[in-house]
């Protein structure tokens, strides 16, 4: 009987502490050396990795293995415990779960762009500021940087990113005599073009992508999100967001997209066989190019992404990630001499080395990084366009601070517009509804 | 625990026997408490409070289970499992019952061979049952597409919204068909074969003996695995799980009701509401599942 | 309840049979092999995708017809051999935790289940019908919505990220408790019993000598099904373990699957599609060994005519 009463004692502890932590405003008494405000200099930091001990970091990027590797070297008395607890929304729940429960939680978490802001309002992260680390914006993209941060307070250190780019299948593009398009119009007309002339090609796959569908808006210039405090607009009706509804709407009602979703292994085969002959996204997919899709090697080429504006130079970020330190982490200053070796000092380009896309403006001036000739996409330096694209992300961008939930919805309304009658403009409202009723819910304002 | 029986007296003999079962019960229900019920507890009292991003935890009472009866996202899900149930479950019992008979009648060639096979997609992963999948339903590059090629015609895209529900039936039914043959392949086994010998002996044909006696003797695991089904049906989660990867435009993410409860809890941080929906689903398939029992009893 | 539907013996079961010794074996039916031959194709047909995509190479995997083998390349043994190996061979690190999982949480699984089945059938004690409505009641609640809590409890008691997160959760099969009791219901003699007890002996000495040589064949379908749900549970194990080391096979294949939808990652589907066919066969292998002892039951069983 005394082993029930334990399980009875254990959940009603457990209840205790999901109250505890409940309270999204109570402040953290569990912080480590760092209390909120107190600056943090440079010289701690630097002593607190000199006397060492053991970080926790929860990542999934693969080209951090040999960074911390190096680091370990160049540190002996650190030991840094890389965990991959899961791929975005897994690694997210995860770190929601070792919160609410108190216990286990990361000193170090990759955390993508677009949840960063999530998980900055939800008190899970340590504002950098209190580190000094306002004085390393020069060293980033602006892109990144804008993207760690939220409300004021920087939020981690970027660490890859993902300026746009178009990557098209030129083998195909020859075949057909299809210019690469300039402009989303053109782009239209080679999607035509192409199908018409094989049927079985498309100009490329899509089943409704929220990532996608944000990036496109944002290089439009469209800014559907205001986000100010805990006070939230949504609207899809901006000039930007009717811009994309109006190609891509054509698109879809012109059935000239692929009906395959994105890392779906028809996908891989398509971008191998030529049946799906661009996909526009950022520039870490190369890597993923080379591994997933190798017998498209030689056939595919990159070139800027097609502008919504005959002549203009738009571009926007899809995808990347940053380091954040967690609020309820041990070791802060530790954890901050790891984030700024990772991704500010020489760890970048051990990660740049293994094939990722760095968020730092030094590599993206470097002549030998430009230079890089391109084995997939035949010798073509690629670097060179994507760090142009990097220049030219829009400004003014943000996320909502609950776009984890948000995207997790985008197919059941949005997505309507692919398999039905529904329009993607009503798709967007219902998408829009369906954000701001949860937003109302958690205790936003939102309009 | 252990009292020593033989040497109590009559009068507390009553007394004794009432508690004596517990022994064997005992393990299983104090581990059964460690991992279903304090759970389940902890997700009640869970229910009665809401805790936001903005504005943290507070008490609300029943406000979570008026929500979910009000939800039509909810209901739908429900609907959708309630008709997965009526048409997926007696097609399924019905193939394993078949096969199971078949296995029992002692008149199939390579028995054990059929016995494996059937029984083998149980055992599949669900990762690579995804991929499996995915290249059969697959209507660009799959199985579907080649078809579709290699004899000139278009088949219907089972990852159509409308043909969705069918295709997951297929795939519940391509798992589920050799579990629950084996429920009443092994129910079977333990009816003594003498009376069937007896049986054919007083005249009875096949048809007869089964009717009789095999299924009959075997009702009980056609109950169990009938309640049991049914549960599944209302919990159904990896199949749509599966396929929305593939088709995630025809499988919302409040597809069926147990789908809602992951979505809300995984991708909303509405913990507190998912668990008003799982114990709202609880009660509903409890109902069902009661119902059916009465009847599957009814008339012993 | 449940227990009632099992049919008392029948009178008729009394009436002697001579077993003659000319009774003819059954001949087998033609028609019914082919009938069930083709359930059996329905059954495999998706295994043989699994099976000849084994020998393809990742490239191979995507530019080659997936119900053929992809000509030139025969890459089975080199897959099997890099599913070992990549990684530093975490895939037998995998294999390992999954075998631990599986002997102690299934076995262990079954065992409760025997008990507490035979509990069921064979006694009449106080509560007993509560037990019936409160597993059923528990099993009903949809399970994704206990993850969370099960999670924050077990973290207090210490228990996440280590085996016992996973093994604890598996020793309960509430299908295993149903089906041990109505096995045990139909299966064991009460007369039997009786006459144990009169002869003094204890009541576990008693199962265990002679109720559960009656049930083994319930008791290795129990097994069975414990096994294939503890091999396959993922959801609980995703949650619970952080730590790769710790992973079973299916948290780690599907991390491997996973890998290829990420920035910069290694698309490595062939030795996911030959990790599974491993995990089949192991499984394969298990059903083969056990299936014997479904007729030893059966033997055991005409003991009492």
């Amino acid at each position: 009987m005394s082993r029930f009463i334990k399980v009875a004692a254990a959940a009603s502890a457990a209840v205790l502490a999901l109250a505890a932590c409940g309270g999204g405003g109570d402040d953290s008494s569990s912080t480590g050396s760092s209390g909120g405000g107190a600056t943090v200099t440079d010289a701690q930091v630097e002593a607190a990795l000199q006397k060492g001990g053991t970080l926790t970091v929860w990542a999934w990027e693969p080209t951090l293995k040999d960074v911390v590797t190096k680091f370990q070297q160049k540190y002996p008395t650190v030991k840094v415990d890389l965990v991959n607890a899961g791929t975005g929304d897994k690694q997210y729940t995860a770190l929601q779960n070792a919160i609410a429960a108190g216990k286990g939680v990361p000193d170090v978490g990759q955390i993508e762009y677009y949840a960063l802001p999530q998980f900055a309002i939800g008190k899970a992260l340590t504002d950098l500021n209190s580190y000094g680390a306002e004085a390393l914006k020069a060293d980033f993209n602006p892109g990144p940087w804008n993207s760690v941060n939220s409300g004021g307070g920087v939020y981690g250190l970027p660490m890859d990113s993902g300026p746009m780019a178009l990557f098209y299948n030129k083998e195909v593009f020859d075949k057909h005599k299809i210019e690469v398009p300039k402009t989303w119009t053109e782009y239209l007309e080679a999607a035509r073009k192409l199908h018409k002339a094989d049927p079985k090609a498309y100009i490329t796959n899509d089943t409704g992508d929220a990532g996608l569908t944000t990036s496109l808006i944002w290089q439009a210039g469209g800014k559907p999100y205001q986000v100010d405090g805990t006070n939230v607009t949504i609207n899809f009706n901006d000039a930007g967001s009717q811009e994309f509804v109006k190609v891509w709407q054509t698109l879809i009602s012109e059935k000239l997209l692929a009906p395959i979703s994105s890392w779906s292994d028809q996908w891989f085969q398509g971008m191998g066989n030529g049946s799906i002959a661009t996909v526009a996204t950022g520039a870490w997919m190369p890597a993923n190019f080379v591994t997933s899709a190798p017998a498209g090697k030689g056939k595919w080429r990159a070139a800027e992404l097609p502008q919504w504006t005959a002549g203009a130079n738009a571009s926007a970020e899809n995808g990347g990630s940053a380091l954040s330190i967690m609020e309820k982490g041990a070791n802060k200053e530790l954890a901050y001499g790891f984030l700024k070796y990772a991704n500010d000092g020489d760890g970048v380009q051990v990660r740049v080395d293994g094939g990722a896309f760095p968020a730092t403006s030094k590599t993206l001036a470097d002549p030998k990084w430009l230079g890089d000739e391109f084995e997939y996409f035949g010798g073509q330096k690629a670097n060179e366009i994507f760090a142009k694209s990097a220049q030219n992300v829009v400004t003014g961008w943000s996320y909502l601070p609950f776009q984890v939930y948000s995207n997790s919805v985008f197919n059941d309304t949005v997505g309507k517009a692919y398999v039905s009658n529904t329009t993607l403009a009503d798709g967007l409202k219902a998408w829009q509804d369906q954000s701001a009723k949860y937003g109302n819910e958690q205790g936003f304002t939102v309009k | 625990m252990a009292v020593p029986l033989a040497a109590a007296p009559p009068a507390t003999r009553r007394a004794r026997r009432s508690y004596r079962g517990w022994q064997f019960v005992g393990p299983f229900m104090i581990v059964f408490a460690l991992v279903f019920l304090a759970p389940i507890v902890y997700a009640i009292y869970l229910s009665l409070y809401r805790n936001r991003l903005i504005g943290g935890n507070a008490f609300v009472g029943l406000d979570n289970y008026t929500q979910a009866l009000q939800d039509p996202q909810f209901w739908s899900g429900v609907g959708r499992v309630g008709l997965f149930l009526v048409v997926q479950v007696p097609i399924m019992l019905f193939l394993a019952l078949l096969v199971a008979l078949a296995l029992d009648s002692g008149r199939l060639y390579g028995k054990s061979f059929f016995r494996v096979s059937i029984f083998l997609p149980y055992a599949v992963p669900a990762v690579v049952a995804a991929l499996m999948w995915g290249f059969i339903y697959g209507s660009q590059f799959g199985l579907i597409g080649n078809l579709n090629d290699a004899l000139g015609i278009t088949l219907p895209d089972p990852l159509k919204p409308s043909l969705i529900l069918a295709s997951i039936g297929n795939i519940t039914t391509w798992t589920f068909v050799g579990y629950n043959m084996l429920i009443f392949y092994s129910a079977l086994q333990v009816v003594p074969k003498s009376l069937y010998e007896s049986a054919a002996i007083d005249g009875a044909g096949q048809v007869r003996i089964i009717r009789s006696i095999k299924l009959p003797a075997i009702r009980g695991a056609l109950v169990i695995a009938t309640i049991f089904s049914i549960i599944g049906s209302f919990q159904l989660f990896n199949e749509p799980a599966i396929l929305r990867n593939l088709a995630p435009n025809a499988i919302t993410t409040y597809f069926t009701p147990n789908f809602y409860a992951y979505s809300l809890t995984f991708s909303g941080q509405q913990i507190n509401y998912s668990a008003a929906i799982a114990v709202v689903m609880a009660v509903i398939t409890m109902i069902v599942a009661y119902v059916v029992q009465l009847r599957g009893t009814k008339d012993l | 309840m449940t227990t009632t539907s099992v049919p008392k013996t029948s009178p008729r079961t009394s009436r002697p049979v001579t077993l003659s010794p000319k009774r003819p074996r059954r001949k087998g039916s033609v028609l019914l092999t082919v009938l069930t031959a083709v359930m059996a194709i329905y059954s495999l047909f998706p295994l043989v995708w699994l099976l000849i995509n084994s020998t393809k190479t990742q490239e191979g995997l995507f530019s080659s017809f997936g119900l053929w083998f992809d000509d030139g390349k025969f890459a089975f043994f080199s897959n099997i051999a890099d599913t070992f190996t990549y990684n530093d061979g975490i895939f037998t690190r995998w294999l390992l935790n999954t075998l631990l999982y599986v002997v102690v949480g299934a076995g262990g699984a079954t065992f409760l289940a025997l008990l507490g089945g035979y509990g069921l059938a064979k006694f009449d004690f106080v509560g007993k019908k509560a037990v019936f409505a409160i597993v059923i009641g528990a099993v009903a609640v949809p399970p994704t919505a206990l993850a969370v809590p099960t999670f924050l409890m077990f973290s207090k008691m210490g228990l996440t990220n280590t085996p016992w997160a996973v093994i604890i959760p598996s020793l309960i099969s509430p299908f295993g408790l149903y089906l041990m009791w109505t096995f045990a219901a139909q299966a064991v003699p009460t007369e039997m019993l009786e006459a144990a007890r009169v002869d003094g002996a204890g009541e576990f000495r008693t199962l265990f000598r002679l109720s559960v040589p009656l049930l083994m064949p319930g008791l290795i379908t129990t097994l069975l099904f414990t096994m294939v749900a503890t091999m396959n549970n993922y959801f609980l194990p995703l949650i619970m373990l952080k730590d790769p080391d710790w992973y079973p096979l299916t948290v780690g294949l599907n991390s491997w699957n996973a890998q290829a939808a990420t920035a910069g990652g290694e698309a490595v589907f062939n030795l996911v599609i030959t990790g599974s066919l491993i995990t089949v066969v192991l499984l394969l292998a298990a059903f083969l060994s056990l299936q014997r002892y479904w007729q030893s039951g059966l033997a055991a069983g005409s003991v009492k005519e």
